[in-house]
């Protein structure tokens, strides 16, 4: 088995909260597709309401709190991510932005990422293609095709096996498929040198 | 070791009365501060400098000049000199006319600058800052080094058959420090040229600090300057105390709950935490101040950051007395104990002509 990391973002508030079970179904299906893969998938969650106070307090001081910096190096160090917000006023919560308004702008680039959110209804679900799909664009992840959208009368007794879960599924798939085509990801350390000065001061 | 205070220039409203001094008053207030620091035994005074309100000091060679005629050992340095947006021909004229007026007093700290908007307002790019940093400082280190220089480059219109002028002091140049909070190119900078290494430290982790003078060590060491113990460093660090250390941290709450920076942010427990800031009794000062060697090792320059956020100069002149009489006299002490003889203390005029007449 290879082995590889799955990082999780959850921007669920309450606790427990709807975003938060759909993280961690999505993620066991990630492991259940990737293990069909003799893929072996370590999952790291990361609660952001856990880590509010500290993004707020990075973004005015400019560097994060230990807690912070350590889920930071989680989602770079980590092989893919899945990212799952509630949707507040037509996009993804503020909470979810400023994370990754943190997040070193570098640290996702081709990075697979499954996409995917919760609201009361789903006159939300398109949220995901016109603000989650494009975020994660600009930051040169590779987002997999399938966006997962829980509205909350998907979790009724009688979708168990209904549309949810067919695309939590398709959405795993997808994101197993990504991991396996790539080799494991390794991070730069942001404090070595990796240019010849004297080479710089010749042409700067 | 040298210790001494550094001040960024902030003009800020004090918290506790609402007032902000004029900025008339405050350029005063930095003449005595400055003076001050000399008065209660402390080495170094650094002035930032800066192109933007809140803050004044636009000019740190007028007003270190200022300062250097009233007072007689001091020695006086920046922090930062931006290297980026000033031309290097005038940095040389004006550190060079410093030392002169001083009488070699004069060492000077570069840096890159943060504030986006100064870089289009000197008709630059902030995205070319270490390019910027890198030619700008060869010409700067030519123009001290060379007495007619031809040169060309890619920032700046060429120069033929140019002579600083006056020329350093005894044929001396001031002596550089770089100073840089992650940029590992600075380091290397620094450590090519033998120069020394000044780390922020104040508001960042020290997991930075450490990470950035360990690097400049091991290549101070590798082009040849020394062993890496033997490369220069300067660190800051913020402090407040009072002998009672639940009153110093009383008094310095409402200056650092609405401190430019980092204020309406962590809280001021976190802030202590996370990175150097000691609000305590002198005792915990020294204790914190000592701690920052076993990361960073022995080193040569401390600076303390004692005079922002809206602090009355009253307090501010009350905290030096504190700093004079109960903190640097231990540090002095404690610290020249643990560092071993091969380790050199920071350049100083008289030392570097030293070396030029054993050379």
């Amino acid at each position: 088995m290879m082995q590889r990391t799955l990082a999780v973002v959850s921007a669920g508030l309450s606790q427990p909260s709807s975003t938060r079970l759909l993280a961690d179904q999505i993620a066991a299906a990630a492991v259940q597709k990737a293990a069909g893969s003799a893929i072996e998938l370590t999952v790291r969650v990361i609660e952001l309401r856990d880590l509010a106070h500290d993004i707020a307090n990075h973004l005015l001081t400019g560097f994060p709190p230990a807690a912070l910096k350590e889920a930071l190096d989680t989602v770079e160090a980590a092989d893919a991510l899945v990212a799952v917000t509630p949707i507040f006023t037509a996009s993804y919560s503020g909470l979810f932005k400023s994370f990754f308004d943190v997040l070193d702008k570098d640290a996702l680039a081709d990075k697979p990422v499954l996409i995917a959110a919760t609201a009361g209804t789903a006159r939300h679900s398109l949220s995901l293609e016109h603000a989650l799909r494009p975020l994660f664009a600009y930051l040169r992840a590779t987002v997999v095709l399938t966006a997962v959208f829980a509205a909350a009368d998907d979790w009724g007794a009688d979708s168990a096996d209904g549309p949810l879960r067919s695309r939590i599924d398709r959405a795993a798939g997808e994101l197993a498929r990504e991991i396996e085509r790539r080799d494991p990801v390794s991070v730069t350390d942001p404090f070595a040198l990796t240019v010849n000065f004297e080479d710089l001061l010749r042409n700067p | 070791m040298q210790f001494g205070i550094f001040s960024v220039s902030d003009v800020t409203a004090d918290p506790t009365t609402g007032q902000t001094p004029t900025e008339a008053q405050r350029i005063k207030d930095i003449v005595t501060i400055a003076k001050h620091a000399e008065e209660v035994g402390l080495d170094v005074f650094a002035l930032g400098e800066h192109h933007n309100e809140p803050f004044f000091s636009s000019s740190p060679t007028t007003t270190l000049a200022y300062i250097a005629a009233q007072t007689s050992t001091l020695q006086l340095s920046t922090a930062t000199t931006l290297i980026t947006t000033n031309d290097p021909v005038k940095i040389a004229e004006d550190f060079a006319m410093l030392q002169h007026l001083s009488d070699g007093r004069v060492d000077l700290m570069l840096g890159r600058g943060n504030t986006g908007p100064v870089y289009p307002w000197f008709g630059k790019d902030i995205r070319a800052g270490i390019p910027l940093a890198i030619e700008n400082y060869s010409l700067l280190h030519k123009l001290w080094r060379e007495h007619t220089v031809d040169w060309q480059g890619k920032f700046r219109t060429p120069l033929q058959s140019f002579t600083s002028t006056p020329r350093p002091l005894d044929d001396v140049p001031p002596f550089v420090w770089h100073g840089s909070i992650r940029s590992p190119e600075i380091a290397e900078q620094a450590a090519f040229y033998g120069d020394g290494f000044f780390a922020n430290h104040i508001f960042w982790p020290a997991s930075h600090t450490q990470r950035m003078i360990a690097l400049y060590r091991q290549r101070f060491a590798h082009y040849g300057h020394g062993d890496p113990d033997q490369a220069i460093v300067g660190l800051g660090g913020q402090v407040f105390m009072h002998k009672n250390s639940q009153d110093a941290v009383k008094e310095f709450r409402p200056y650092f709950d609405n401190a430019p920076v980092y204020g309406h942010g962590p809280s001021l427990e976190d802030f202590t935490r996370e990175t150097p800031l000691t609000v305590g009794s002198p005792q915990q000062v020294i204790d914190r101040t000592l701690g920052f060697r076993d990361y960073v090792g022995d080193y040569q320059r401390q600076l303390f950051l004692m005079d922002h956020a809206g602090l009355p100069l009253k307090t501010v002149l009350e905290q030096l007395d504190l700093l004079g009489s109960e903190v640097v006299p231990v540090l002095r002490k404690e610290f020249d104990a643990l560092r071993p003889a091969h380790v050199p203390d920071a350049p100083t005029h008289a030392s570097m002509m030293q070396k030029m007449v054993n050379a």
